[in-house]
């Protein structure tokens, strides 16, 4: 009782600032550094963190979230082994693998969408940052995880609802019903998923009536309008054209300045060009981790220089 | 990579107090938890209720003699012999005329038809037919078959309106049955070069025997129960008499003319019971009440052990 | 060695062999997979059948009935006496009598059974599931009779204990057992419904921080609504064509059924009551309960053609 009262207490919203707080792991010093240059991979590899492993090469930044030792089971059966993962704030962290590495299963951690079913297990940690708790602790209910951390499906999935009702649901649910703070953050988070031309004229319409890519975003606004810490995206492209993908790809860098992201793709191509960090993944393991360029043209692992060059996948 | 630099307006998303929006949650989920479980009690509750109630009344009533003697003035004396020989020989004849039928059906409804217009009336049709209050069902047997056709009030008419009225649950079973024949059957069937009829009998009908079976029962323990049909074709409510025995001892040993008798059935004999002023009548109508009940649910807790059996299986 | 060259041989004899099928036996599997073909589509056409029956008599019977009654009179007038001096015909006493027991049927059935239905659906692990659907099946196979001696011989005593003005014979008992006779129907229907809803907008929701009630109210039955609706008209039409619990309980009295603590006849009581007389065939009292019975046809078609549409309807959306 005493254990989630203090877990209550340490991501109470008065005790801290939306946008940054003094608590912060790293200073201020470095977030505004951050703001003028990116690290360069080397100077990340050389930066050392005292957290995180000899083998995952650190971070440049302040983190939003740290995956630590995570072993996830479904039922009897091993997913996830020992995963550890630092999740960069503000910037796109990408999961690459084979299908069935994890990547996924990894993804849907974050959320506590396992939860939703019997029978699931973790072990290990997921540290959300700035409050410094574990947000896969059986002592945090998972609706507290779920309203700070978004996510966006593979296949779009607008609720039977009018495209503006859709985008508002997020904020109904989280009390924040007045029509003039509505209205104003649909148009908001609408615009920031560049869907707002487009839908301005049939907000009240069926979200069925829209396209697919139309579908997908109005699912990113849906998911942006209450301003989450984190958005989760699994495979947000896999099912649309190329046209749609191309879009989506150009909001995430956007997106990426506001609301950390970490994208599950199996589309490598994809991962190098929106992401800033990429983490790859197989059989439940990360393989290696480092800045998307670095792990790119230098990989250190030869099975992930295998996957980057198509030799298994 | 782009500048990060972006100056982002100040947010306009209120202050959010997730903990409480967390325990209302949970106190709201609750509360539905505990009315949910609420209802279930109830449903079951009035179950139970209902059960006690007839066994309470009527499980005293019931002895040798109350299953031997004719229906009488005197309700102590009173039995269901003429009803539960009737609802027998009307069960017999429903479940002749409906299961061949309703299976024959099915087996078109599933395997053969193709999508065209006269398919498609005839399952709109069957999907009607199953919402058709049964008292309707009496009507249609009390102006075809006991006017129009003549053959007035006698247990063949009964076996005929009971077995349209549960057609449409044979035909459902059936089908289903057939549907969730798994796809390995069937190709193996027509890889051994069986044509459709020789797939269907030999192989497709026996895997979808015991789905069949099920409907069957659900079917005939529907027929059981059913009182506004029989009524309406005139069922006698007071007879003294059996209709002629089927059994005879001269070739060929056995005779239909029971098929053309009246007759009066089981839930006939507790309606009316019920509707007369006296207790003792009453106590009668539980008794009678008792067998039914405990027909109907044997029957329906055998179809749902036989369901869960094959669900296990697959 | 023998045998393979004599296979060689035939096979390469050029001869047409069936080995065992010959054309004889292949043409009478034909003959008999066309006449089962027939067969099986007699057996099906059958239903059509029994419908084009059921509307024959029914129009029959009822035109030579209203060879004597104006339609009118029969819509509008307010009494049914059928059997008096001057006998009055008015179908708006009986439609008053189902009308209200339905609808008391239906105020207990459809907050009852879509809460059950919600319950199972969404908040019941499999076990309890595993439990009730059971139970609930075996609720719908209890004999109408056992419902009506249950309504008049013990619910009604019960009920005048609380409810003062209470008569012996009322709507009121008949249509409270009349919904939870209907109870496992509506259960039935609109659970299904909810379950064809797709994971993917459930997890949507829980993913935006529903609430798992929020969930159910919000998103899980406006993308259920046509299966739900289609389970609570389908509830109502087996209400209206119930027959023994109100012949049984709600009395005989044709009258308008305002209050529903005093008993009224219903369409279906009523064909009940004539058929357990003596109707002299072709007698104007003998045609009412065809009349009768079409408009209760009528009505439950009515029902049953928007049910049917309904559930087709939400079948083509996922």
């Amino acid at each position: 009782m005493a254990a989630l009262q203090n877990s209550l207490k340490a991501i109470d919203p008065l005790s801290r600032d939306r946008r940054g707080s003094p608590e912060d792991l790293t200073t201020e010093d470095v977030t505004v550094q951050d703001s003028v240059s990116i690290p360069t991979p080397e100077a990340s590899a050389a930066m050392s963190d005292p957290v995180s492993h000899d083998q995952k090469a650190a971070s440049g930044g302040p983190r939003r979230a740290e995956v630590k030792d995570l072993s996830f089971f479904y039922g009897d059966k091993q997913a996830l082994w020992g995963v550890s993962l630092p999740i960069a704030d503000r910037k796109v962290t990408a999961l690459i693998g084979p299908s069935g590495c994890g990547k996924t299963t990894l993804l849907r951690c974050f959320n506590r969408m396992h939860d939703l079913y019997p029978g699931n297990r973790y072990e290990g940690e997921i540290r959300l940052y700035p409050e410094d708790v574990n947000i896969v602790s059986r002592d945090i209910d998972p609706m507290f995880v779920r309203l700070r951390i978004g996510m966006v499906f593979q296949k779009p999935n607008p609720f039977p609802k009018s495209v503006f009702e859709n985008v508002a649901s997020g904020l109904w649910v989280r009390g924040v019903r007045q029509k003039s703070i509505v209205s104003e953050r649909v148009e908001w988070a609408l615009q920031r998923a560049a869907l707002w031309d487009e839908v301005k004229d049939r907000l009240r319409d069926s979200a069925y009536g829209l396209s697919g890519g139309q579908q997908q975003r109005l699912c990113i606004a849906r998911a942006l309008a209450p301003e989450p810490d984190m958005l989760l995206l699994d495979e947000p492209t896999s099912a649309l054209d190329p046209v749609a993908t191309a879009r989506i790809e150009g909001l995430m860098m956007e997106l990426a300045s506001m609301v950390t992201i970490v994208i599950v793709t199996h589309n490598m191509q994809q991962a190098a060009r929106v992401s800033d960090y990429t983490a790859f993944m197989y059989l439940g393991k990360i393989i290696e981790f480092g800045p998307t360029t670095t792990l790119f043209t230098t990989p250190n692992d030869p099975r992930t220089q295998d996957y980057i060059t198509g030799r298994f996948g | 990579m782009t500048d990060r630099t972006l100056q982002m307006p100040p947010s306009t998303m209120p202050r959010i107090d997730e903990r409480s929006l967390v325990q209302k949650a949970k106190r709201s989920d609750g509360c539905f938890e505990i009315v949910g479980l609420a209802v279930l009690v109830v449903s079951i509750f009035v179950l139970l209720a209902l059960i006690f109630d007839f066994m309470a009344d009527g499980l005293a009533r019931i002895d040798y003699n109350f299953l031997i003697n004719f229906p009488s003035r005197h309700p102590g004396q009173a039995g269901i012999l003429s009803a539960w020989v009737g609802t027998t020989m009307v069960m017999v004849t429903t479940t002749f005329l409906a299961v061949p039928l309703g299976v024959a059906a099915g087996i078109y409804l599933e395997e053969y038809a193709t999508k065209n217009l006269i398919n498609d009336l005839i399952e709109i049709n069957v999907t009607n037919l199953a919402g058709v209050p049964s008292i309707i069902y009496g009507l249609l047997a009390l102006g075809l078959f006991v006017q129009t056709l003549g053959l007035g009030e006698i247990v063949l008419v009964a076996g005929m309106t009971l077995a349209l009225l549960i057609l449409p649950i044979i035909i459902v079973a059936t089908r289903e049955a057939l549907r969730s024949i798994p796809l390995e059957i069937r190709e193996a069937a027509y890889g051994l070069g069986a044509d459709k009829w020789q797939a269907i009998r030999m192989y497709l009908l026996p895997a979808a025997r015991p789905g069949i079976l099920t409907g069957a029962i659900v079917g005939m323990s529907r027929a059981i129960g059913e009182t506004a049909p029989l009524i309406t074709i005139g069922a006698l409510t007071f007879i003294a008499f059996l209709p002629p025995t089927p059994i005879q001892l001269e070739f060929p040993f056995i005779n239909f003319d029971w098929l053309f008798s009246p007759f009066t059935a089981m839930p006939i004999q507790m309606f009316n019971w019920i509707s007369r002023p006296q207790a003792g009548f009453h106590i009668n109508a539980a008794a009678t009440g008792l067998i039914l009940l405990a027909m109907t649910l044997l029957m329906n807790g055998f179809a749902i052990w036989l369901r869960y059996r094959i669900r296990s299986k697959q | 060695m023998a045998y393979a060259q004599d296979l060689s041989a035939l096979l390469l004899s050029g001869e047409r062999r069936h080995f065992g099928a010959s054309p004889a036996f292949l043409k009478r599997r034909r003959l008999i997979g066309l006449v089962m073909r027939g067969i099986l589509f007699t057996a099906a056409a059958l239903s059509i059948f029994v419908t084009l029956g059921i509307v024959y008599v029914l129009v029959s019977e009822s035109a030579k009935f209203f060879a004597h009654v104006s339609i009118f009179d029969f819509l509008f007038d307010t009494e049914w006496t059928p059997v008096f001096e001057n006998p009055r015909f008015g179908i708006i006493t009986l439609i008053s009598g189902t009308f209200m027991s339905s609808l008391i049927a239906l105020m207990v059935a459809v907050p009852l059974g879509t809460i059950l239905a919600i319950y199972l659906s969404e908040y019941a692990n499999s076990r309890v599931r595993e439990i009730i659907k059971p139970c609930l099946e075996l609720l719908a196979g209890i004999p109408t009779v056992a419902f009506g001696y249950f309504a008049l011989l013990f619910l009604t005593p019960i009920f005048q204990i609380f409810i003062p003005g209470l008569s012996g014979f009322n709507l009121l008992v008949p249509g409270i057992v009349m919904g939870i006779m209907i109870l496992p129907y509506i259960v039935s229907v609109s659970e299904d419904a909810m379950r064809a809803v797709p994971a993917s907008l459930r997890e949507g929701a829980y993913a935006l921080g529903f609430s798992k009630l929020q969930t159910a109210l919000r998103v899980i039955i406006p993308g259920a609504f046509s299966g739900v609706t289609a389970a609570y008209i389908l509830g109502m039409s087996r209400a209206v064509g119930e027959t023994m619990v109100v012949a049984i309980a709600a009395g005989q009295q044709a009258r308008i059924a305002y209050n529903p603590l005093e008993g009224a006849a219903t369409i279906t009581a009523y064909i009940v009551q004539m058929s357990l007389g003596d109707l002299p065939h072709g007698s104007l009292a003998y045609l009412t309960i065809f009349a009768a019975g079409l408009t209760l046809f009528l009505m439950t078609f009515v029902f049953n053609i928007i049910a049917f549409w309904l559930r087709h309807k939400y079948r083509e959306v996922y």
